[in-house]
């Protein structure tokens, strides 16, 4: 292994190497600029749990496509999507949708595995679909992930402002008109859309990486929102796009790498954060002390 | 108590029309009457606190007024109009609830999604709307903390931005949910001299539903009381009373006052705890 680890590291290869994986680069970059808008939402609705459901779902759809030969994209996204109009349904009346998740997840999960044995292909691509499987993407998959990554992304820009507003406070919301409903139903078909497209990069079991974790670090460093969307959608791509980049020089998996850059962004902005915290606290003790009315 | 209304309204008529008007207006759940034969005609600057027990329909009553909830019976109409959800003569203040410290909003993205987060589109806020944001900030004394992330304002001055988001549009009727629970003394008064200025100055009707009237008691024109499916309608010297109250409980409730301010000792009904722990503050 470190042979070749080694040998791989003259520049010229790595380009031509580079350029072999070149679908998946772009395939993660823009995966990870679609992450980082609706990583947003998602820890704003405290959905986390959510799309670690809709993916193990996700999955199972993808095994009993692999199982019955159709396209495996397709059949995670078909999964994931009816996960989350489920959840979605199912949890309509209350905001809190983890016992529903947490129900249907196991069941998903069961059905994949179920799926994947009776499945007598390749023992590669069972594992990839929880684990990801991003350098085997052709031209024709890469076209199909980027348009829809970009479409969700477009979407979620149009309707961010009543999103925005049913997420932060949904009585107001509602009575000002917006369709809180509508809108919850509709977050929910763009989040299984999204955890269906960032499955076929990390894999079932690791998408919260790419969807949640950038957003989780930027949202420790500032409340601005579109510094907030530029610096999660900033940490997704670099994370995503640089696994790969390391990746590529060995043999082990992609997941790995994005995982741990994710991880690592996450871990810096929370001690920016704290300390940035520390001394606003700081500062507006000092002002109300200074100004004790008010 | 249809008949209460019309001698207690003091500078009517106007020439406008009433901002509330309804007429025989009553809610139901299945074979539970909430409220039923409500008449009420909220003329421009009136201030009107409805009162009572959890459960008795104060907040349904509001869910009528914005069109969240449909009547059983009677009709009702807001600014000579039937009731539509999402009118922008409309401003409501919702109950205090605390905003997650993660939301990835300042306070001047808060005001700004009072004034157009119903909107689609592109979420860039246009000159002009930065502008309104900005003097509605200062209006309710928020200036200082209008780049602050929300979630790390306390609750009185995440009330304040509320009243700014439903003071935005200048509304004509303005609905108020117990926009003071939980908030200290400094904040009540802050918020309650917001909604006044609002109704003295720009002649805006309020409703009020609070279940603790002291205060807010000196701006009230008239009190809505409801309790076990039935309802009183009239100033406060006319419903705050022992034996209205007794009456509308069906059972001994008494009322106290001391120095203008307002006691109901009703300890043994069952569902009427509202006052009890709030005795303390009241005097």
């Amino acid at each position: 292994m470190i042979e070749q680890f080694t040998s791989s590291f003259s520049t010229e290869d790595y380009w031509e190497l580079f350029w072999l994986v070149r679908n998946s680069v772009i395939t993660a970059a823009v995966l990870g600029l679609m992450g980082g808008v609706i990583g947003i939402f998602i820890m704003l609705r405290r959905s986390s749990l959510v799309v670690h459901g809709i993916a193990e779902i996700s999955f199972a759809g993808a095994a009993l496509a692999l199982l019955a030969g159709v396209d495996v994209v397709a059949g995670s996204a078909v999964g994931a999507v009816a996960a989350a109009v489920l959840i979605g349904i199912l949890s309509l009346r209350d905001r809190d949708t983890s016992a529903v998740t947490a129900v249907l997840m196991p069941f998903g999960l069961g059905l994949g595995i179920l799926f994947l044995h009776l499945y007598q292909g390749r023992s590669a691509n069972r594992f990839g679909l929880l684990t990801g499987q991003v350098v085997g993407v052709d031209d024709l998959q890469t076209r199909t992930l980027v348009t829809s990554a970009v479409l969700i992304s477009i979407v979620l820009v149009l309707i961010w402002r009543p999103l925005m507003f049913v997420s932060v406070d949904p009585q107001l919301a509602a009575a000002r008109g917006v369709s809180v409903g509508v809108l919850s139903m509709g977050f929910m078909v763009l989040l299984g859309l999204a955890v269906a497209m960032s499955v076929q990069v990390v894999g079932a079991l690791l998408v919260l990486s790419l969807l949640v974790v950038p957003s989780a670090a930027a949202l420790r460093v500032s409340s601005r929102p579109l510094t907030v969307v530029l610096l999660s959608s900033g940490i997704a791509v670099v994370s995503a796009v640089g696994g790969i980049m390391i990746a590529i020089t060995g043999t082990v998996p992609i997941s790995p790498y994005i995982t741990t850059l994710s991880f690592l962004f996450y871990v810096g902005c929370l001690l920016i954060g704290r300390r940035r915290r520390a001394t606003s606290v700081a500062r507006q003790t000092e002002r109300s002390l200074s100004k004790p009315s008010q | 108590m249809t008949s209460a209304e019309a001698q207690s309204s003091p500078e009517l008529p106007s020439p406008q029309e009433p901002a509330l008007q309804l007429h025989e207006a009553g809610v139901r759940f299945g074979d539970r009457t909430l409220w039923e034969q409500v008449n009420l005609s909220l003329a421009a600057g009136e201030f009107l606190a409805v009162l009572g027990p959890n459960g008795s329909g104060k907040s349904t009553f509001l869910k009528t007024l914005l069109g969240m909830q449909r009547l059983s019976a009677g009709t009702a109409q807001v600014l000579g109009a039937p009731v539509r959800r999402g009118s922008s003569r409309v401003g409501y203040i919702p109950q205090h609830h605390t905003l997650d410290p993660q939301t990835p909003l300042r306070a001047r993205d808060l005001v700004a999604l009072g004034l157009e987060g119903h909107r689609y589109g592109l979420p860039w806020a246009s000159r002009a709307t930065r502008t309104r944001v900005q003097n509605l900030l200062d209006d309710v004394g928020a200036g200082s903390y209008a780049d602050r992330p929300v979630g790390l304002l306390s609750g009185g001055e995440q009330q304040r931005l509320r009243a700014a988001q439903a003071l935005a549009d200048d509304p004509a009727l303005l609905l108020c949910d117990e926009p003071l629970h939980s908030l200290d003394l400094h904040h009540q008064q802050a918020i309650t001299e917001l909604i006044r200025r609002q109704a003295v100055e720009r002649a805006a009707a309020v409703v009020f539903v609070t279940h603790e009237i002291n205060p807010v008691i000196e701006h009230v024109d008239r009190v809505l009381y409801f309790a076990r499916g039935q309802h009183r309608l009239g100033t406060v010297a006319e419903v705050m009373r022992s034996c209205v109250l007794s009456e509308l409980y069906q059972a001994p409730v008494e009322v106290i006052e001391h120095r203008g301010r307002i006691v109901v000792f009703a300890e043994h009904l069952e569902g009427y705890h509202d006052h009890d722990p709030a005795t303390e503050d009241q005097l």
